[in-house]
């Protein structure tokens, strides 16, 4: 619990009865929550050892009202947080004690499906899997498929560029979204693209996703949708040690194979998915791999083939190819299920997100055995193998003294290490509240001054979701203060922030 | 012109400019300067940083200095069985750093992403003279703002990129094109929506005027050979699509991605909702327009004599966006050469322009809207 949040402001915590009447009045009915017992299940989202019931509620159903209640907290100097399902594992969605929390959950419907051009339009509160839902009748599916696909929105998604298994093939929720309406801090409604590719200007749309709900509201969202693959495959390889595995893996990539998810377990994950759903993991092996393909029946038939010969040759020890769909899920079960197989051996556990060039994966590991004895702390590891996305999952207990403590810098030094071999902190997750002290260890500071002065562009008051991914707060001013020694400045008219 | 040697002489070149309230126009071979308004203004080349800087083939990235011809580049990483899937293409000299600043995306685009989708991380000034990195060398990151997104399609307007790491992809083994005759614009954009929306994973989609339909179906030698036998039974309705020699396949293809071959002396560049296209092209016929579908209809190709404002209007009304990609000096003095913003989103991009280069060093008039929106009231 070693992160701090930015400390509440006396005067907006003591106008807050002024606060929930103007927002009743743009929010009527039970769209505006102030009671204590209807916020504490907002205190929290996916990383929820951090908690903090939020000074109000506001569930609006339309843009007219987003943008009303942005701009009245824009003129009255109040604190937004914006909020989708609520799944983020990096804090994104914490609420603070003198801040809005504008929860999306109501823009729900999906509005508009362009089969011929393949392109979608929903609400942002639409789930993950719900596009792919309203789709799938047609032989379409929305590709990006992150692990809470069920209750994780597309606007949550947006907000955090998520991923999923299948992102090495398909890219991640950016790669896959045309367009946005979005609300800024100041209540103006702008659109970033829509159904057409690379709009005009400047990508805006392309720095809002992925911006951790920093930069604006978003209030609809097109996707594209693509023509579901024919057939699915997957393989389930043993391999004696990670060294194997990760030369396998390195090996399918530079024989110009792009699986449609290549995911490895390590022996603790594989032990405790195994113990949790049974479905024939080979206990024996220090790694497994899942190598699944999909497409035409003949290119998965000639891939499968491919990587069966490559894993041989990497000292593969069990090799099972699926031969119906059941047991194709039936590979992918254990390792779906890893994250709640870990809740069973462990009271409590803290799941990283560090993304490392492959070739280093052996190194890490062994350096994250090394800090496992260290910190006196279990770790196990599942990994997004094709694009180096590691999940190290540490093991907890909550109940006694210091260990989540423990478990966090346990977490940091395995982030360090990341950055430090070439990687990054989050590979998919965000930076949220979790990783934000860890920035400057990827970054300097002109780097994360640049980000902030983008940041400025849009919320120059800083007003929406502060306290997330930036470890220090400048003023905007102080950002945009330009050094001239001599000349002076091209159009000194201008306001400069 | 001035000549940096590296990105240290670049960074004083820029910091100096700052100071002294010059603006700079950054150059990779020149091969796009055509593009936006004549302007006067100091050169910087940046063929004196060139070279690759890291490329490991398994990790799909690749590492260099923003000088490096961009046909050094594709044959690097096709020595590797590699490629840049979003099929950068231009002119002789065309520089990497170039290519991506333009956002150039070939027919591939449709189905693998444009440069934006490919810019992992870079280096960079900032129109502050203050060099700064932003995203990352491995594949999955979201580690920050996605700044390579910005600087992807800028046109160095808002900071020179002095390295820049690019995903790359395994090169198909195999392509092949199929080619149907005959088709009118409705029928051929139906047909390419057909065919990219199944199963035979269609990589490219295009239509040239003269009623040429081609798809491309790429990959390992089986899945190609299979799809392609698949394909006319999915197109059953729409055409008999036959295959093309490789030679005739490669040559189409580059007439309908870069609008090259077509006749006219003012040529745009059209995105636009696919199912629009047809009926684009059928509004400006009187215009006397020659054309080239891509990107499934997605991207159109208009050519024509004379200034053809009406291409722009009119593909507004079709939720389109068109760009003056080539035009006489005078003409480009007065249209700019990137469709019109909404206000809001104007003062937005300006905003996000002023956050990189508050001074204007790289507002050297190339883009219209830029001298106009800086001269609106704050």
């Amino acid at each position: 619990m070693s992160i701090a949040m930015p400390a509440p402001d006396a005067g907006t915590i003591a106008k807050r009865g002024r606060i929930v009447a103007a927002m009743r009045s743009i929010v009527p009915g039970e769209g505006v929550m102030d009671d204590p017992d209807a916020l504490r299940p907002w205190e929290s989202d996916g990383l929820t050892a951090y908690r903090q019931p939020p000074m109000l509620v506001v569930l609006p159903e339309t843009v007219e009202q987003v943008s009303a209640v942005l701009r009245w907290c824009h003129a009255e100097g109040v604190r937004v947080v914006p909020r989708g399902s609520g799944t983020s594992l990096s804090g994104g969605a914490l609420p603070l004690a003198d801040a809005v929390l504008l929860g999306m959950g109501k823009f729900k419907r999906v509005l508009h499906i362009d089969y011929e051009d393949r392109v979608a339009v929903v609400q942002p509160g639409v789930t993950n899997l719900a596009i792919t839902q309203a789709v799938e009748g047609r032989g379409f599916y929305y590709a990006p498929d992150p692990s809470s696909q069920i209750a994780c929105s597309i606007g949550g998604n947006v907000a955090e560029n998520s991923g999923g298994v299948h992102c090495l093939k398909y890219g991640l929720t950016t790669n896959n979204v045309l367009g946005v309406e979005l609300v800024l801090m100041d209540g103006e409604v702008v659109r970033l693209g829509g159904d057409r590719l690379d709009p005009a200007g400047l990508d805006m749309l392309g720095v809002v996703v992925g911006s951790e709900g920093l930069l604006g509201v978003v209030t609809e969202v097109t996707v594209r949708i693509l023509p579901k693959p024919e057939t699915a495959r997957a393989v389930l390889v043993g391999f004696p040690d990670a060294e194997s595995a990760g030369a396998c893996v390195a090996q399918v990539i530079a024989e110009g194979i792009i699986p449609a998810g290549m995911e490895m377990m390590d022996r603790p994950a594989i032990h405790a998915a195994e113990a949790f759903v049974n479905v024939g993991y080979p206990l024996d092996v220090g790694a497994l791999l899942i190598v699944e393909v999909d497409g035409p029946a003949a290119e998965c038939d000639h891939l499968i083939g491919e990587i069966v010969r490559i894993a041989d040759g990497n000292g593969a020890t069990t090799i099972r190819v699926s031969t119906d769909e059941a047991e194709r899920m039936a590979f992918w079960a254990g390792r779906k299920a890893a994250f709640p197989a870990v809740g069973r051996i462990s009271p409590d556990y803290y799941c990283m997100d560090g993304t490392i060039p492959r070739r280093r994966l052996p190194e890490v590991l062994r350096q994250m055995e090394e800090l496992s004895a260290h910190y006196g702390l279990g770790v196990a590891n599942v990994f997004h193998a094709g694009d180096g996305n590691l999940h190290p999952l540490i093991f907890y207990d909550a109940n006694i003294p210091g260990e989540l403590d423990r478990a966090e810098e346990f977490g940091n030094a395995i982030l360090r290490l990341c950055v430090e071999v070439g990687g990054v902190l989050t590979g998919e997750h965000g930076v949220g509240i979790e990783k934000r002290d860890l920035m400057p260890e990827m970054f300097g500071e002109e780097d994360l001054k640049q980000q902030q002065r983008v940041k400025c562009a849009f919320d120059a008051e800083l007003l929406l979701n502060p306290g997330k991914v930036f470890p220090t707060l400048h003023r905007c001013a102080e950002l945009g203060r330009v050094h001239v020694h001599h000349g002076a400045l091209p159009f000194p008219e201008l306001e400069r922030f | 012109m001035l000549a940096p040697r590296d990105a240290q002489d670049l960074r004083q070149i820029v910091a100096d400019a700052a100071v002294a309230g010059r603006t700079l126009e950054l150059v990779g071979g020149g091969t796009r300067r055509g593009f936006g308004a004549p302007r006067e203004t100091t050169e910087v080349s940046l063929a004196g940083l060139s070279g690759v800087i890291d490329y490991d083939p398994a990790e799909l990235v690749l590492t260099v200095r923003p000088g490096t011809a961009l046909a050094d580049i594709q044959a690097l990483v096709a020595s590797e069985g590699q490629m840049l899937a979003f099929e950068p293409w231009g002119g002789e000299g065309s520089t990497i750093g170039g290519a991506v600043a333009a956002g150039v995306a070939g027919s591939r685009r449709v189905t693998a992403g444009s440069a934006r989708d490919h810019l992992l991380g870079f280096t960079a000034v900032s129109g502050r003279g203050e060099t700064f990195v932003a995203g990352a060398k491995v594949v999955k990151n979201v580690t920050g703002y996605d700044l390579p997104k910005l600087l992807a399609g800028s046109w160095g307007r808002l900071g020179a990129m002095t390295e820049l790491t690019l995903k790359v992809l395994p090169a198909p083994r195999m392509t092949v094109t199929l080619a149907a005759q005959g088709l009118s614009p409705v029928a051929a954009h139906a047909a390419m929506a057909c065919a990219l929306g199944s199963n035979a994973e269609i990589s490219a989609a295009a239509h040239l005027r003269r009623g040429l339909t081609l798809l491309r179906v790429s990959g390992f030698v089986p899945s190609v050979e299979a799809r392609c036998g698949a394909v006319p039974a999915i197109l059953a309705r729409h055409c008999e699509p036959r295959r093309l020699a490789e030679a005739e396949g490669a040559s189409l293809w580059a007439e309908a991605m870069t609008g090259d071959a077509l006749a006219g002396a003012v040529r745009w560049q059209v995105h636009l909702p696919p199912r629009h296209a047809p009926a684009l092209i059928d509004r400006l016929q009187p215009l006397g327009i020659d054309w080239a579908m891509d990107w499934g209809g997605g991207r159109l190709w208009v050519a024509l004599d004379g200034e053809g404002q009406e291409v722009r209007e009119e593909a507004a009304r079709l939720d389109g966006e068109a760009a003056l990609v080539r035009a006489p000096g005078t003409m480009r003095a007065h249209i700019p050469a990137i469709h019109p913003r909404a206000a809001g989103l104007a003062a937005l991009e300006q905003r996000v322009r002023r956050a990189f280069d508050p001074t204007g060093v790289f507002a050297t008039g190339r883009f219209l809207e830029d001298v106009h929106a800086d001269q609106l009231p704050a």
